[in-house]
């Protein structure tokens, strides 16, 4: 019988959630000897578990779990600049499945391949030569909560064709394989000068939905749509309320629909009057319906990273987020209602969710 | 031989690792060099790039704070200490 993984990154560890039916779920003990976690992922590919970790005492490193999550082993091997580059890996942020290949983006910005399932990695790209990598490899533009490398998007179709985030920079997409890239941020709005046309751009999330086309991304200032795979964007802010937030997730059958939390863009970063909102569109971002039946209204100051919202593919798709403030929400029911299915884990980086056998 | 001392944070990730162990390496490198080849990836929980020591891992020889190049006597005392760090 098929259960719902639902693999939960935070600050102290990863945590696992299960559940047959999604109504009810199981917490696992914390994982990876407590390891600050940056993203964790269950991978189809290789019916593993991966979590990308960055101790301050003991450095980088991915965690991997063959057996959904009862033994764990890590490896750091080749996840190094060498000693003469002069850049370091200060933080693993990222992973994704391409192909045969595993990525993990790292700060400082540089994007690593595992071919053999995470025990050994190779560098596979810097980005170098783009607009703007000589200003993200200076270690004074690597502030201490950078995430360098902030997030891939991957082609199922076509295991070369993937997009990198630069934190702060803006997206990037190869279709060699990470050979040559070329940016992928037309359209989208700034507030701020910027030394270049076509990088300086904020890119907080990109997903990709069931046609490749379409692609949505929440950024530093909007909402953006694009239905050329990337090319260019538009923003479709209007509606919601407020222009800023971090996570974001697309319906896995309905190209139109997107979900996105919005949240202060101010130094508290929590959603918007105290009350917990998944705002969702299911017309690409024309329209936009926030979502609260069974979500906490009252002085819910509550914040939700990059990684922090993914949806199941059942055939009636589940929404879950995790906030920085330990609490798992999930809706089983495309977010008409909610509930709460972890209430005290430490400060989460990322939900990812997979049904498994 | 030197007497190398671990810190708890450790052990956990190498199946075998005691917190107190002898070397018989010439420098405070060469010992991380000389358990890494006992439990491949242990350097790298101590060093970084460079090689540095990882900024919040301190190591001191017979009490003296010291660097990878630190010379290792005969009955020299590597205490590696994992500094405070975080909440």
């Amino acid at each position: 019988m098929s259960k719902t993984l639902l693999t939960v990154a935070t600050r102290k560890g990863t945590f696992l959630l299960e559940s047959d039916d999604r109504k009810s779920w199981t917490l696992s003990e914390p994982l990876c000897e407590g390891w600050p976690i940056y993203h964790a992922i269950y991978d189809a590919t290789s019916d593993s578990i991966y979590a990308a970790a960055a101790s301050e005492w003991h450095g980088s490193a991915i965690w991997r779990s063959r057996d959904h999550g009862a033994t764990w082993e890590m490896s750091s091997e080749g996840l190094t600049y060498g000693d003469e580059d002069g850049r370091k890996v200060s933080k693993v942020s990222t992973l994704a499945r391409a192909g045969d290949r595993l990525l993990v983006g790292a700060e400082a910005p540089g994007i690593f391949e595992s071919r053999d399932n995470g025990e050994t990695w190779s560098l596979l790209s810097t980005l170098s030569g783009q607009h703007g990598s000589e200003a993200w490899d200076d270690p004074a533009n690597q502030p201490p909560g950078h995430l360098g490398i902030s997030g891939f998007v991957t082609d199922a179709e076509d295991s070369d064709n993937f997009f990198a985030i630069v934190q702060g920079v803006g997206a990037f997409q190869t279709d060699d394989g990470g050979s040559s890239w070329a940016p992928r941020n037309s359209g989208l709005r700034r507030d701020w000068p910027g030394d270049y046309e076509d990088v300086g751009f904020c890119v907080h999330k990109l997903v990709r939905s069931s046609n490749p086309e379409r692609m949505y991304q929440q950024n530093h200032v909007g909402m953006h749509r694009s239905d050329d795979a990337g090319q260019s964007w538009t923003e479709i802010t209007e509606g919601l309320p407020g222009d800023f937030g971090f996570a974001a997730a697309v319906h896995p059958h309905d190209t139109e629909s997107f979900y996105v939390i919005p949240v202060d863009g101010g130094h508290g970063r929590t959603m918007h009057e105290g009350k917990a909102t998944v705002w969702r569109t299911r017309d690409a971002g024309s329209s936009w319906q926030p979502m609260r039946n069974g979500l906490p209204q009252v002085d819910a100051h509550l914040g939700v990273l990059r990684q922090g919202m993914t949806m199941d593919k059942h055939d009636v798709p589940g929404v879950y987020f995790g906030t920085s403030t330990g609490q798992v929400f999930a809706s089983a029911d495309e977010g008409e209602t909610w509930s709460e299915i972890a209430s005290y884990l430490p400060s989460i980086s990322s939900v990812d969710v997979a049904i498994v056998d | 031989m030197a007497d190398v001392r671990l810190p708890g944070t450790l052990t956990p990730l190498f199946p075998g690792l005691p917190r107190r162990l002898e070397v018989g390496a010439a420098t405070v490198l060469g010992a991380f060099d000389e358990l890494d080849a006992q439990w491949p990836g242990l350097r790298d929980r101590l060093v970084g790039e460079g090689p540095t020591l990882r900024s919040h891992i301190h190591a001191y020889v017979d009490g003296e704070r010291s660097r990878l190049d630190t010379p290792l006597a005969a009955g020299s005392r590597l205490d590696v200490i994992a500094a405070i760090s975080g909440g």
